[in-house]
């Protein structure tokens, strides 16, 4: 296969890459960049282990081509936390038990930024359950997600009050 | 293996002298919500090659022509593994040699036993390569008929059920009992084969260096996984290095080493160069085991009190055509009711599937939804509320044995979970309840059981001079928290703070730490490492005691307390020094000591040992569609000590949401045809997702068992689905009127 040239921005660093046009966004991440965090479960799009932000947005990143994302920003787990400073719903997380085995979790989190994002589930625990509903975890640690999610919004908007003010 | 952890997850309450018992976060959380926590799949040797499965898409039969050429010739695959060329083993992946050993298909022969078994291996320089390698081989069948389901072939008594129990048990005369009995039901039920679903994929990445193996592979039991690579390749154990620090999920199907994972060894000898392997998610529904489909039979008797005079249970399974696992369904009512007869039987079909395994809470899930179902039906038979008659018949020492427990809380369970699910309100009669909406409302219970196992773990403990310990045991966290309880028990074991311990675990080269199933890690690795603790805390206190220097001199071995990384006197703890004090002066670096963890066979003989619990659920129908949804869900566990409430609590919801998808979700279906799996994806295998997620409690009801072990463990993670799945299909009935006799529940069953 003729390879392409692509530019991503991946947490925040510009990568020239020459990409086999086959090479999805979750492979080009974990098997060329060692970006291993984010996971992959069912590589169909099934599962959303797989979740990262692309231009802000959540999608399952085996069901994207690279080559189709030149020029595109991509947020991976590895740069939601600032250095040993957690980001609030990573905190979240730890705090309200939201995983047992973890492989699930780099999406459930990507897909919480995602959701969070999008403002539309607020502090509705029915609404977040619904907005994350892609998102498998097998362990079935969504009670703990689901408080960790309402935990963090909170953490969030306080902490948006306080730049405002 | 070491954690480095981040100070962000220490605990922020005080604790109290012992870190047992404490609610500790997870420990390598801060590694898993950052994406640093290392899965096999991610590790990246230089110089690695990505291997690809080609699996059969027939059920049975023989590959007749693969296309090897059209593969080797696309660009970037190195090499194709098939039988014609795959290397030497030591052993015949057919032989068997004690039950935890299963068959595996490592291209052997060109025959085909069932769907997704691997039939090549395409080796390349990128996985699109491989892949795209894999395709390319067009594989050609000759195809035999398929034999499927429950009555697709001749029915056998299998020679053991489970591991080695015997497939027909019974005390007492049950055709008796059952003449003699005022009130008889009779009830059939089936369950469907289930796939275990971890959401990480088996993956292998190995590099052979000369004779020496190194491999990053997911493994519920290390040491065994090691026997067996060993016993496969003609090497010696230590000569293998597993690491597996995280699993991304087992629930059973990482228990054994697969052939899977073994085909990625061949595949890096062949080529010589480091392999990775990691499964399709659609290849896991054939070599990594599955629970087997159940049709039971139960009949049971009453007298004019509602007592059971007789209980008979039989189950049918399936198992492959090659190999030997029958799921021991109907064994669920050796433990639970009191009756005077009791009969357990099994027989079973031999299908062209995968073997079916181990699959979190094997049997004991299986047998609970159909005993639950029909001590719900008994109960309404005789007019009784079911928490009634479950009391009723309430067993005071083990109903098939006579054995006393080692401990049973499970009448302070049932109070506990029926007063705070507001059970007493419930009417006895169906489809009496509606809510505000107009759903039908339907109340259900079921009493949850899991025997309290322990297998054989090993552990060494250090303190060094410096005042701080090291703990090593080659323990496994599929996500249960080893990395937290173990090291929790560790640091109660050394008498030291938790951050003074170094906890090693999830590498081979560490002691055996047994298996990471059955309920029994925490118990057996536990016992273990606070053996080994005990152990070095005693050449401590030799080491002082028998020091005239030393405040502890001539103190005696039981005169000593170890606490805080400091020993006292027993009987004057103004007395004491610390372990860097005497190891100092004792002008050593380090001590250490080794435990064991084991089953003490006389408490064995004794005692019927088991965990209880009791689950209530409520579940709303759509009275005109049938759509059911569960929406409560309160559960009381007592399971002897617990480590750390926050992660019990933890296992007893995700058991009991497997319990929900047991009634509601899960199934594979087979294709009658072609014996193919048709739903082999995680769209329509249905697990639960976070939608289907109801308010869920539990409840952790105190126990004290003296029995189990020393440290009082009895064993949480399979218990939850029991009782669950019962309760949940009884809700339905409750709310519908309609039995549900086959799962998961369907929505045509409702509508009828």
């Amino acid at each position: 296969m003729t390879s392409l040239p692509i530019t991503l921005t991946i947490n925040g660093h510009r990568h020239q890459l020459e990409v086999d046009p086959r090479v999805t966004l979750l492979d080009l991440l974990r098997e060329r960049l060692d970006l291993t965090g984010t996971k992959k479960g069912c590589d169909r799009g099934q599962c959303g282990a797989c979740t990262v932000l692309v231009d802000g947005k959540r999608i399952n990143s085996c069901l994207a081509l690279a080559v189709s994302h030149d020029g595109a920003q991509v947020l991976t787990i590895e740069g939601v936390a600032n250095g040993e400073e957690l980001h609030p719903v990573q905190a979240a997380f730890i705090a309200h038990d939201g995983f047992q085995c973890g492989f699930c979790t780099p999406g459930q989190i990507m897909s919480t930024l995602g959701l969070i994002a999008e403002g539309q589930a607020g502090d509705d625990p029915e609404r977040i359950r619904e907005g994350l509903s892609g998102n498998i975890c097998r362990c079935a640690a969504y009670g703990g997600i689901v408080e960790a999610v309402l935990e963090a919004q909170q953490q969030l908007v306080k902490a948006d009050r306080r730049t405002a003010a | 293996m070491t954690l480095e952890l981040s100070l962000n997850q220490q605990p922020a309450h005080a604790r109290q002298g012992s870190s047992i018992g404490q609610p500790l976060t997870r420990r390598d959380g801060f590694l898993k919500v950052t994406g640093a926590a290392r899965y096999a799949a991610d590790n990246h040797p230089p110089g690695m090659l990505y291997a690809v499965l080609a699996v059969s898409s027939i059920a049975r039969g023989r590959v007749a022509a693969l296309d090897v050429e059209a593969a080797k010739a696309h660009k970037g695959v190195v090499e194709v593994m098939t039988p014609k060329n795959r290397p030497a083993l030591a052993a015949d992946p057919d032989a068997k040699d004690h039950p935890f050993m299963f068959r595996l298909d490592l291209l052997q022969n060109d025959q085909v036993r069932y769907p997704n078994q691997s039939i090549a291996v395409v080796i390349a320089e990128t996985l699109e390569a491989a892949t795209e390698g894999a395709a390319l081989l067009s594989p050609r069948y000759e195809v035999m008929p398929a034999r499927v389901g429950l009555d697709g072939a001749e029915s056998i008594v299998p020679r053991a059920v489970g591991v080695g129990g015997p497939a027909v048990q019974h005390k007492g005369d049950v055709e008796a009992g059952l003449k003699s009995a005022k009130t008889r039901i009779e009830a059939t039920y089936e369950t469907p084969a289930q796939y275990h679903n971890a959401m990480e994929p088996h993956a292998i990445v190995v590099a052979w260096e000369g004779d020496t193996l190194s491999i990053d592979t997911p493994s519920q039991g290390l040491a065994m996984a090691q026997g067996r690579i060993a016993g496969l390749f003609g090497i010696a154990p230590e000569n293998i290095h597993i690491r597996s620090p995280f699993l991304g999920g087992g629930f059973g199907s990482k228990g054994m080493i697969s052939g899977p994972q073994v085909l990625g060894i061949l595949a890096a000898r062949l080529v010589g160069r480091p392999v990775k392997l990691v499964l399709r998610r659609e290849q896991m529904y054939g070599p990594v085991g599955h629970r087997a489909p159940t049709r039971q039979t139960l009949r049971m008797g009453m007298d004019g009190e509602g007592r059971l005079t007789a209980l008979d249970h039989h189950a049918k399974t399936a198992s492959s055509t090659f190999d030997d696992f029958f799921e021991p369904a109907a064994d669920a009512s050796h433990t639970l009711y009191a009756s005077p007869a009791i009969a357990t039987s099994h027989d079973a079909v031999r299908l062209d599937t995968g073997t079916p395994l181990f699959m979190r809470a094997p049997g004991e899930a299986t047998g609970s939804i159909a005993l639950e179902s029909a001590i719900d039906e008994a109960a309404y038979a005789c007019g009784m509320d079911p928490l009634e008659f479950r009391l009723r018949n309430y067993a005071e020492v083990e109903p098939m044995t006579g054995k006393p427990f080692s401990s049973k809380a499970l009448r302070e369970c049932y109070r506990q979970a029926a007063e705070t699910f507001g059970w007493a309100s419930r009417p006895i009669q169906p489809r009496l309840m509606r809510d505000a909406d107009g759903f039908l409302t339907g109340w259900g219970m079921g009493t949850a059981t899991f025997p309290a196992i322990m297998f054989q773990a090993e552990a060494r403990a250090v303190l060094r001079a410096d005042g701080s310990g090291v703990m090593e045991t080659g323990a496994q966290d599929m996500g249960q928290g080893a990395w937290t309880a173990f090291a929790q028990i560790a640091a109660d074991g050394l008498g030291l703070d938790i951050d003074q311990v170094d906890f090693r675990a999830g590498s081979s080269d560490l002691p055996n730490a047994g298996i990471a199933g059955g309920s029994g890690h925490t118990a057996t690795a536990g016992m273990a490492i606070h053996n080994a603790g005990a152990a070095v805390i005693a050449r401590l206190a030799d080491l002082a005691t028998g020091d005239e220097g030393s405040p502890l001199y001539g103190a005696g071995n039981e005169g000593v307390l170890a606490r805080g990384g400091r020993l006292y006197r027993r009987d004057d703890e103004s007395r004491g020094e610390s372990y860097a004090e005497i190891l100092t002066r004792a002008g050593l670096t380090e001590i250490e000591g080794h435990g064991k963890g084991a089953p003490d066979p006389a408490s064995q003989e004794a005692y019927a040992k088991h965990a209880h619990g009791a689950v209530f659920a409520e579940v709303k129908v759509d009275p005109d569609f049938g759509q059911i949804r569960v929406t409560r869900l309160v559960g009381a566990f007592a399971a002897g000590r617990v480590i750390n409430p926050r992660l019990v609590r933890s296992q007893y919801y995700g058991g009991m949401i497997w319990g929900v998808s047991f009634a509601l979700h899960e199934e594979a279906i087979t294709d009658r045809r072609s014996g193919r799996i048709q739903n082999a994806n995680l769209a329509e295998y249905h697990v639960p997702v976070n939608a289907d997620v109801p308010s869920i409690e539990a409840l952790l009801v105190h126990e004290d068992d003296p029995h189990v072990n020393a440290l009082g463990i009895k064993g949480v993670g399979e218990i939850g689905i029991t009782g669950t799945a019962g309760a949940v299909a009884n809700a339905v009935w409750h709310a519908t009127g309609v039995r549900p006799r086959r799962f998961p529940v369907r929505i045509e069953d409702l509508l009828g």
